[in-house]
């Protein structure tokens, strides 16, 4: 018998593959888009979905267009789209989510190889691009419910915009913060459509460690130095869970610290990039001018994870000198 | 660190309660002089010669070799060049059975006094690793006793690869004889302790040595959680005995052996009937076979074809030398049985997944038992970045697949590894 079908060892392999992790990832972040929704109404509904389809259109365009193998497929520019949608506010114009998805897929992703290949997470680089862009339509802050009220849309604070920053200035300020822990918790705040529910972000992050999607290191070292550093700073515990669950801490650490291609492969490497974005948030949050400071931890960190990958290699069994250096 | 990294996987071990039976003598067979590492042996028959069971064939004076023997009585019908699954060349003894089997009259007890008288034993009878990789066991054997002293023989009866079940039947149905081999080399070389590592998805085998061992003191039956590649020399090692066998070092150098289960036993039976290597125990199993799945006393030499057939395998797209870990494709089915054989497995889907793009999750690092970095040693293969290789250590990898099995873009990373070892000029 002739024509027998060879290959190299092993001849299994596991059914993980991209699109079934991408599948989980969008799985984990519906409760807490589902709560913007929610809170936040039909638009941003309509923005979620403007951003998925978005990313998607751009995805395949440019695979088409730079003559590769068709990606979209793998999922992977839906949970860009969704992760960038939920950072946007549900006001934006319908110009932004556009923009936003042109910017994370086509600059950052495919303009340096498509998935796996981009330094910096998608999501987070566009919702950067556009907070310095369109600064004015990236804070159309509103109150969850506001498209229940016969009014026009009433603008509210964020947490942090409300709160944190005053606090700054007065340390026992925390009273004077406009909404409650609870409401907090269940994310009935102004702020980014996915960002605001805790609860549902917990769940989420919980189901993709659960799941093994994603090492619980990064959100623990993240958080867990965030709120070290800030119970220090300010000496209150109610401070400090504030701050934990203000503005993109959350979704930050869970879901877009943990990004596969943008953040370290070993575990001491996600610890220190985890304890790196804490400390910058930390910092940003405190000190800068800016009220929100995850996502420029994340892509600060997302730049550095070339040089922590090179400093936290593995020690292989029985090698004779650890390894050092070398192109990560 | 307690345990090194690896994977779960599905056992498959449909053959384990299939006693072995004697499979049905071919009509011919077709012996290769080389079938382990090693130096290959030369041809010492020629056409035309009758040869009997038992009779050496081939033989060679290099050390690094054993010697091959008829597996049947017949007729030497042909000294050919052969192709081996692994791509070398080398000759082939054809053999026409004549049906009788008569044993040959060289053959006699080997009479052991000493570890040297041993170690000439074990070379005539043309053992080899059973397990896998068919290292010749006389060589094994052959340790320096002064300067790599060996205080524990790790028997690896962990079986860790799925649908093998030889070992299993191994351990079930000749348990005397493995520990009588046991004993016999602890005996003449010296080994003071013996460990017998067993997976604990075998418990039956484990109660089973446990009560025979009982009231041996120098023997421990070990069970170690199944996980693949437990059964990985340097992993059992590590299991056994929390020793670390260093780069560029052997098992010797920490003071082990391992020996595979059924070559211990087969040591043993050798001591007893001076019979060689001739014939040995095979899985033969995987879901293109359609009748007969089972465990079987196989003659070497015999084409892996006659096996598929009689288990009605012929509609198979992918046929295995091993387990669907580390196990050989064959490209033609005329391919003989070899001595370090121990499972032919057919499949009906020979294609796996499309290799899509990497996305650095990550999973093919925490799954290596040696720690090793697939994705980085990917990216410096295709740099040809020879001096990464070396620092990332790809020479350590062991091809035992754990990456490629749990990389979800399904990239062939440790065949790239191995192509990554041959990048990096020897010294
Ligand atoms: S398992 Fe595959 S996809 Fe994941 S890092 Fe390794 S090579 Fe890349
Ligand atoms: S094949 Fe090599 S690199 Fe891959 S898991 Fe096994 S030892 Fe590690």
């Amino acid at each position: 018998m002739k024509g027998l079908f060879v290959s190299p060892s092993p001849h299994r392999s596991s059914n993980a593959s991209t699109a079934r992790i991408m599948l989980m990832v969008i799985i984990s972040l519906v409760p807490a888009a589902a709560a913007g929704c929610v809170f936040f109404g039909p638009r941003a509904a309509l923005v979620l979905a403007m951003c998925i389809a978005c990313c998607i259109i751009f995805e395949a365009l440019c695979r088409i267009v730079m003559k590769r193998e068709q990606t979209v497929g793998d999922l992977s520019a839906v949970v860009t789209g969704l992760l960038l949608g939920m950072n946007l506010p549900a006001t934006v114009p319908f110009y932004i989510p556009v923009i936003g998805s042109f910017v994370a897929i086509v600059v950052i992703k495919q303009l340096f190889g498509g998935i796996g290949q981009n330094f910096a997470n998608p999501a987070i680089a566009a919702r950067i691009v556009l907070m310095l862009s369109f600064t004015g339509q990236m804070s159309g802050w509103v109150k969850p419910y506001w498209y229940t009220s016969v009014v026009d849309a009433e603008t509210s604070a964020t947490p942090l915009a409300a709160s944190w920053l005053n606090y700054t200035e007065n340390g026992a300020a925390y009273k004077m913060a406009p909404f409650t822990l609870s409401e907090m918790f269940f994310g009935e705040t102004g702020g980014c459509i996915g960002e605001t529910c805790a609860a549902a972000l917990i769940v989420g992050g919980l189901f993709l460690i659960f799941t093994k999607i994603i090492s619980p290191a990064t959100p623990l070292a993240f958080i867990g130095s965030f709120a070290l550093l800030t119970l220090l700073y300010t000496g209150s515990a109610v401070e400090t869970v504030y701050g934990v669950l203000a503005g993109g801490l959350l979704i930050g650490a869970f879901f877009m610290a943990t990004d596969y291609a943008t953040t370290p492969l070993t575990m001491w490497g996600k610890i220190i990039f985890g304890i790196g974005c804490g400390l910058i948030t930390f910092i940003i949050r405190s000190f800068g001018s800016y009220p929100e400071g995850v996502s420029f931890s994340i892509l600060l960190m997302n730049l550095l994870t070339p040089y922590i990958d090179r400093l936290t290699k593995t020690l292989p069994l029985g090698a004779k000198k650890p390894v050092k250096g070398g192109n990560a | 660190m307690s345990k090194l990294n690896g994977i779960k996987l599905h056992h498959n071990k449909n053959t384990r309660d299939c006693e072995t039976a004697d499979f049905p003598l071919p009509r011919s067979v077709v012996i290769p002089m080389s079938q382990h590492m090693g130096a290959p042996c030369k041809c010492i028959v020629k056409k035309g010669d009758t040869v009997a069971v038992g009779q050496k064939i081939g033989d060679t004076d290099a050390f690094m070799s054993a010697p091959v023997h008829s597996s049947v009585s017949g007729t030497v019908t042909d000294i050919e060049q052969f192709l081996l699954a692994n791509g070398a060349v080398c000759e082939a003894a054809v053999i026409e059975t004549d049906g009788l089997q008569t044993v040959c009259p060289d053959i006699t007890v080997p009479e052991i006094t000493d570890k040297q008288s041993l170690i000439a034993a074990v070379r005539e009878s043309g053992l080899t690793g059973l397990g896998g990789a068919g290292f010749p066991t006389h060589i094994k054997l052959n340790f320096d006793a002064v300067k790599t002293p060996i205080d524990t023989l790790v028997i690896n009866a962990a079986e860790c690869e799925p649908y093998i079940t030889s070992d299993y039947r191994e351990l079930m149905e000749s348990s005397s004889d493995i520990i009588e081999g046991i004993l016999l080399v602890q005996k003449y070389c010296g080994i003071p302790l013996c460990k017998v590592c067993i997976e604990d998805n075998k418990p039956d085998a484990i109660k089973l040595m446990q009560q025979k061992t009982a009231d041996i003191k120098s023997i421990d039956i070990v069970t170690l959680p199944s996980s693949y590649p437990q059964g990985a020399e340097k992993v059992i090692i590590f299991s056994a005995t929390n020793r670390i066998v260093a780069e560029g070092e052997l098992p010797a150098n920490q003071g082990v052996m391992v020996m595979n289960v059924s070559t211990v036993a087969s040591i043993y039976r050798y001591t007893q009937n001076g019979m060689p290597l001739v014939e040995r125990r095979i899985t033969i199993d995987g879901n293109a076979v359609t009748k007969n799945a089972g465990n079987y006393f196989v003659p070497i030499g015999t084409r892996v074809s006659e096996l598929l057939a009689y288990c009605g395998a012929e509609g198979a797209k992918k046929v295995l030398y091993g387990g669907p870990m580390m196990g050989i494709c064959l490209y033609d089915t005329d391919q003989p049985v070899v001595k370090n054989n121990n499972a032919i497995l057919a499949f009906k889907e020979g294609k796996l997944p499309e290799t899509t793009a990497c996305i650095r999750c990550g999973r093919c690092v925490r799954t290596c038992p040696l720690n090793l970095m697939p994705v980085l040693i990917e990216s410096a293969y295709n740099a040809e970045d020879i001096e990464d290789l070396k620092r990332l250590k790809v020479t350590l990898c062991m091809n035992c697949g754990c990456c490629s099995y749990a990389c979800p873009a399904h990239r062939p990373l440790a065949e790239i590894n191995q192509l990554a070892k041959a990048m990096i000029p020897r010294k």
